[in-house]
């Protein structure tokens, strides 16, 4: 469990990290993340020279790579704003994995540093921005997602639904064994592939029967992976990053 | 019903990938697990109810930390406190000089048959088959255990080997191997196995069974059990002789209820198992029951280098409540056996590469999505996903090179991949080549996208990037404005 974090006042500005998978696929809700907290009145950072956070490198055992590949993003944020990642899987990786991928380097402090300032979107959008949202949308039938990353490494299983459960006319519906992961797991998808479908087939199967429209979720990853499965047996419930969903319906 | 006893098959962790593809395809396998795992998530969950399980575990975990702090003194500590109350030590580098010391202390007796207590680490070491071609016959003696021996298999599960099994593959089991009638009535089941293991009982020469907590402090053997068959095993037998990896030392007596509050409910929901057992000596002149000698069989098998390692140390910890395997969700779906090892799920893929080596089980520490399920229940909270990420570097030989076979995985081709990847990632102008650079990155593996796409749509890269969308955001035009929803993804239509 994640030690009680004392969240600061919301800041004049804000350091914004895309991630490589919204960066590449999702960019749209990279940039309605940004928006949710401009509306906030927050000025957004974004370091032209970000990448990836390195944790397929590190995940896959590559360390010296993903070190390499941290390093790069340790310099991107030299003014002491906060750091906010629209994923519990990269934001985990920075906030978790970089003290211990540093420890002994020299870039151990600035990588101590750094994971202090980072937040997860909907945490800092709770717990930071105390975001109040008016729902625009119509009434629908939602399945809230938190990746296994947000729930269990940072300690995020409630930020998601909090924001959902502000919109009047979403109905949050919960799917069976919720907290189960989705089968993801970055490259274990591709190392173990029929595994990996085994249990994207019984979290697909589990958002249907909850009688979910449209599944939610904060990280790209799940995303990628329910979404995909949903497209591939040609099935009516589609999903969506949580940062557009929540800046569709109130915007 | 005819149900077909689940054949003689052996595993091995080379072929995990074929034994989840079969496991994956038995719809009984499945179901089994999916229940039972089902049923043990939900009957944790209700016994910790209002206790406060993080102080719990925190305590646990620096009970067991501070015995492995302190594990050669303890070890010394134990052995002669154990003497010392007229148990006799032993001690084994590894699994065969385990068993061997094993049968020289039943043909001491001339023993022929031998009974046995549930006991992980004489799994490890193959006992039962050393014994059986020294001519001497193990009966085991849990329920469970017993049915997997009757089937000519391995356990599935540390706490509940036969947890693979349903009732009408134990009804079919119990008729073919036992000769009674079939019924898939439990009681006349269970009833008929404790007829023949009473027997066994009392004919049995020498009982084995394993250790759960041995107490330094006082030379005491914990051991935890349901059936009462681990107090027979113990006591009926002229000889007891017990078995526990060194690493199953505490230091106090008051460092085992904790332990044991935390085991009971975190292995079966149970507040406190039926029968829990303090051996401190063989049978004294004055009593009347009891075994005339006791022998407690330390065994080393790999645990000592571990020990070396102030990270993998942490999988010492472990008191082998099964709760890792229990919330895996890899393990729920693929069964134990598919491991192919005698500790499967999370547990067994951070310690079995200790024990057989990268070569044999390297396809184990990618066996795991990272979820992080297992070190959340973990009762004595060993990090497990970052003990399962140390020996995927070590895997690929980017660890500290101390886990035998280290580097066994590294294959030039994803080694240069990564290279690629880090080049990449390092080279923000050359990322910003956006669907170029798109294109590059699934050219890093293009045999796998093979495998994504067997059961998932495949993910379209978009058409712009985040940094270019940023860029138009910045100018005032953005993207959705100028042209609609440019990318399609977010909407969930990420199939084409």
């Amino acid at each position: 469990m994640t030690p009680v974090k004392l969240y600061p006042p919301k800041p004049e500005k804000v350091y914004f990290f895309g991630t490589c998978l919204i960066d590449l696929f999702y960019p749209e809700a990279g940039l309605d993340g940004i928006r949710l907290l401009e509306r906030e009145g927050i000025e957004v950072l974004f370091p032209e020279d970000q990448t990836c956070c390195g944790q397929p490198a590190y995940t896959s055992g590559y360390q010296h790579e993903a070190r390499a590949v941290a390093a790069a993003q340790l310099d991107l944020f030299p003014e002491p704003w906060p750091i906010v990642v629209p994923s519990g899987s990269c934001g985990g990786m920075m906030r978790t994995h970089y003290p211990q991928l540093f420890a002994g380097t020299g870039e151990e402090a600035q990588a101590s540093e750094v994971a202090g300032r980072v937040f997860e979107l909907t945490e800092f959008l709770v717990h930071v921005c105390h975001l109040r949202l008016d729902d625009r949308g119509a009434p629908e039938k939602v399945a809230m997602h938190t990746s296994c990353s947000a729930r269990r490494e940072m300690g995020l299983a409630e930020t998601g639904p909090a924001l959902l459960a502000q919109l009047g006319e979403v109905e949050l519906v919960e799917q069976a064994r919720p907290a189960e992961c989705c089968g993801f797991g970055g490259t274990f998808a591709v190392r173990h592939p029929e595994v990996s479908a085994a249990m994207v087939e019984d979290k697909t199967q589990a958002i249907e029967a909850a009688g979910a429209e449209r599944f939610v979720t904060s990280d790209c990853g799940c995303l990628m992976n329910i979404g995909g499965r949903f497209a591939h047996q040609q099935k009516a419930v589609t999903g969506e990053h949580i940062a557009s969903y929540l800046w569709r319906r109130s915007s | 019903m005819s149900v077909p006893t689940p054949g003689v098959q052996t595993y091995t962790p080379r072929e995990f990938h074929r034994q989840a593809h079969d496991a994956l395809g038995n719809p009984q396998i499945r179901a089994n697990f999916r229940s039972a795992m089902d049923g043990l998530m939900a009957k944790r969950r209700d016994v910790f109810g209002d206790w406060d399980l993080e102080a719990l575990r925190e305590l646990g975990a620096n009970i067991r930390l501070r015995a492995l702090a302190k594990l050669p003194d303890l070890l010394e500590q134990l052995e002669t406190n154990c003497q010392a109350n007229g148990i006799r030590v032993h001690w084994a580098e590894d699994g065969e000089q385990a068993c061997r010391i094993i049968r020289e202390l039943c043909e001491a007796r001339e023993a022929k048959a031998v009974i046995k207590g549930k006991s992980m680490v004489t799994e490890e070491m193959h006992l039962n088959a050393h014994l059986e071609a020294a001519g001497i016959e193990a009966l085991e003696s849990d329920l469970g255990e017993y049915l997997v021996q009757l089937n000519e298999q391995t356990p599935s599960h540390i706490i509940m080997p036969a947890i693979h099994l349903n009732t009408d593959e134990i009804a079919g089991i119990m008729h073919d191997k036992t000769g009674i009638e079939r019924t898939r009535d439990v009681d006349t089941m269970t009833a008929a196995a404790r007829s023949q293991l009473r027997e066994r009982f009392m004919s049995a020469d020498v009982g084995i069974s394993g250790v759960n907590f041995a107490v330094a402090e006082t030379g005491t053997l914990c051991l935890v059990e349901n059936e009462g068959n681990g107090r027979m095993t113990t006591t009926v037998p002229p000889v007891h002789i017990a078995v526990t990896g060194i690493e199953k030392v505490v230091e106090q007596l008051r460092d085992v209820p904790p332990l044991y509050a935390l085991l009971s409910r975190s292995a079966t929901g149970q507040h406190v198992t039926t029968y829990f057992n303090m051996i401190s000596a063989p049978r004294q002149s004055d009593e009347h029951d009891g075994p005339e000698e006791v022998h407690l069989v330390l065994v080393d098998n790999g645990r000592s280098n571990i020990y070396q390692d102030d990270e993998l140390l942490d999988t010492l910890r472990c008191i082998r409540c099964g709760a890792c395997m229990n919330h895996c969700p890899v393990y729920t779906r693929v069964g134990g056996h598919t491991y192919g090892t005698t500790y499967p799920g999370p547990i067994g893929s951070i310690l079995m590469p200790h024990l057989m080596g990268l070569e044999e089980t390297k396809d184990l520490p990618t066996a795991s999505s990272l979820c992080g399920a297992c070190g959340e229940v973990c009762p004595v909270k060993i990090p497990i996903p970052d003990l399962l990420v140390r020996l995927r570097q070590e895997s690929v030989g980017e660890g500290r090179g101390n886990v035998p076979g280290a580097g066994a995985k590294r294959t030039r081709k994803e080694a240069a991949a990564w290279k690629g990847f880090q080049w990449l990632a390092t080279h923000p102008a050359a990322w910003r080549g956006g669907t170029a650079v798109a294109g590059k990155l699934r050219a890093l593996a293009p045999s796998r996208l093979g495998v994504w796409t067997d059961h998932r749509s495949a993910p379209k890269p978009a058409g712009t990037t985040l940094h270019a969308l940023v860029k138009r955001h910045r100018a005032g035009k953005d993207a959705d404005q100028d042209t609609g929803n440019t990318t399609g993804n977010t909407k969930g239509d990420n199939g084409s």
